[in-house]
């Protein structure tokens, strides 16, 4: 096997950009096996569970699903990084040596622990010899995927694998290094994206969406149905935190009644930090048809950012945090971009699996992409209906994040599950015809557009 | 309230600088006529530098957004929970929004005219603009 071409940046498979139309593969490319680990809430330490491992799990799990010969796997796309920042390495820990032991490694020590080179997965994947690509990607599975999508749709590979993988130690999450200095330096000590000075991760998206409470004259109350909801739908995902955990729904009480963190932003708006990998397989639509799963077809895919020669970040922000303005006009540039691509338009879909950690952000989604007929300012409104999976218009089947534990791919496979018609319990009554699924936030994010007929609507 | 004594480097040094004296500095580009925050090195629109300068306001707000924190991971914030941030926006720099800490679950609300005052952060001494209710 030779050594693949390694593009450390997917920069240019995102449509980022106004005006590209429909994509030019639209219903070419298929997503078809799914690969879970099991989700624990933080690493227990044994070479079984290092993130590594469960990454290699998902993979062959994934390949497994979609019944593929591991050695027809040519694409491989990953993200490097396996926290968001959160879980850092220790500082000074000493890895166990079970786990240096057990696989094989590279230069780096924390490889396949707190974090995942693309060296590192494939000398440990060695039945996927005939990978020729890596694509190096950043911040979720929404980018990884898409990656994935676009690099098949262009003919760069007939099976590409989008892995994303999130590591959790032990200790409280983000209550280490520079949080315990008496002094701040960097964007932080100006509370850029309401980090440092402001003092809590959901601030930004807390006082957004106190906003949007005295913008349209709605209370928090009424995200009670939607947290409700998404963590009934999230017990029903068996890969999910809870489901796995402490399957208990939740009910209205429980999350009036949940503590604040930035209020108006409770404990039960804040998603669960895990330790999870997932996986999937996309391939050409002539190669879908003859797999072990049925294929769900890509119609389009877009997202908001800036990608710029290898450069790819989120949008910019006019001052320090995201506005609601600025976050209500994203998403719906992004919305336009995402209809456009799959040529569908909103009342194709029989479901949504938009971004939700934090709960607030599924509100801003929703109006955005008009789901269900619902306008700016209506989402909160629209929770009190029957917003459940055998309703007219199922919201989050996947349980999000909010009900699964901060992955940001739940909503992923959902979709596909759904269009697959093999949800299971999360089944949605209404047939699953076309389907919506991405994130994260207003300033950075991919959609994509799912469909059980190639043709689409 | 205790918070974090923030480090001026090149960037912000004049911001800190006028902090001390108790005065408020904004960037201000006058090909684009636009003003910015947080502080850059050139323009963020025309990657300009010769017409970008602090230029020196009152620094009177509105009241945009707030959160009243209850949990927080930076220590230094801990001993005074909860507290409330303040999102402002400055009436004279159209776009620039601050944050401000108010010790408390803040009487605020959404459109409230503030000012800016001047607090001491503990570890060095160094000083921040942080903002207060008119009335
Ligand atoms: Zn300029």
């Amino acid at each position: 096997m030779t050594a693949p071409q390694v593009r450390e940046s997917a920069a240019g498979l995102f449509r980022v950009d106004d005006g590209l139309g429909v994509w030019p593969h639209r219903g070419r490319v298929a997503a078809v096996g799914i690969g879970h680990s099991p989700t624990a809430r933080r690493w227990d330490g044994a070479a079984e569970t290092s993130i590594g491992a469960w990454t290699i799990l998902a993979v062959r799990r994934a390949v497994a699903d979609a019944g593929v010969d591991p050695a027809a796997v040519d694409v491989l796309v990953l993200d490097r990084h396996t926290t968001g920042g959160g879980s850092p390495w220790p500082e000074g820990a000493e890895i166990p040596r079970e786990v240096a032991e057990r696989f094989r490694p590279t230069d780096d020590p924390l490889d396949g622990v707190a974090r995942l080179s693309p060296q590192w997965l494939l000398a440990n994947l060695p039945e996927l010899s005939g990978v020729k690509l890596v694509v190096v990607t950043t911040m979720c599975m929404s980018m990884a995927l898409t990656a994935a999508i676009e690099t098949v749709g262009r003919g760069h590979g007939t099976t590409a694998i989008a892995v994303k993988a999130w590591h959790n130690f032990p200790g409280r999450y983000g209550v280490r290094g520079a949080n315990a200095d008496p002094t701040v330096s960097g964007p932080a000590k100006h509370g850029v994206r309401g980090a440092g000075i402001a003092g809590a991760n959901s601030f930004m998206n807390a006082m957004e969406f106190r906003r949007y409470l005295f913008k349209y004259g709605k209370s928090r109350e009424m995200m009670a149905p939607f947290v409700v909801n998404s963590r009934a739908n999230g017990l029903l995902m068996p890969e999910g935190y809870w489901a796995q955990h402490d399957p208990r729904p939740l009910t209205a009480a429980d999350y009036l009644g949940s503590r604040m963190i930035a209020d108006p932003s409770s404990l039960l708006d804040n998603d669960l930090p895990v330790h999870a990998a997932a996986a999937y397989l996309v391939t050409t639509a002539e190669r879908a048809v003859d797999l072990r799963q049925p294929p769900a077809y890509v119609l389009g895919h877009a997202g908001s950012g800036v990608a710029r020669g290898d450069r790819y970040d989120g949008l910019p922000y006019r001052s320090v945090v995201e506005t609601l303005e600025e976050s209500e006009a994203w998403a719906a540039a992004t919305a336009r971009r995402v209809y456009e691509s799959a040529a569908v338009r909103a009342d194709d879909l029989a479901f949504e699996n938009c971004y939700d950690g934090f709960s607030f952000l599924h509100p801003f989604w929703l109006e955005a992409f008009g789901y269900a007929g619902v306008r700016h300012g209506e989402a909160l409104d629209f929770y009190q209906g029957d917003i459940g999976l055998k309703g007219p218009h199922p919201v989050s089947p996947s349980g999000g994040n909010i009900g699964g534990g901060r992955t940001r791919f739940w909503g992923h496979t959902d979709s596909i599950q759904q269009i697959q018609q093999r949800a299971g319990a999360r089944q949605i009554g209404r047939p699953a015809t076309i389907g919506l699924s991405g994130g994260f936030m207003p300033y950075w994010s991919n959609f994509v557009i799912w469909s059980r007929d190639p043709d689409g609507p | 309230m205790p918070r974090q004594s923030p480090v001026p480097e090149t960037v912000d040094r004049e911001f800190f600088a006028a902090a001390n004296r108790g005065r408020l500095v904004v960037q201000y580009c006058g090909r684009c006529d636009r003003w910015q925050y947080p502080p850059t090195t050139r323009c963020p629109v025309c990657d300009g530098a010769e017409s970008f300068l602090w230029r020196e306001v009152e620094g009177r707000g509105t009241v945009y957004s707030f959160a009243v924190v209850h949990d927080t991971q930076i220590a230094s914030l801990r001993a005074d929970l909860p507290y409330t941030v303040v999102v402002v926006s400055l009436d004279e720099c159209p776009g620039v929004l601050m944050l401000s800490h108010l010790p408390g679950a803040a009487d605020v609300a959404i459109g409230q005219a503030v000012r800016p005052r001047f607090a001491v952060t503990e570890a060095t001494g160094q000083r921040v603009p942080e903002w207060e209710p008119l009335s």
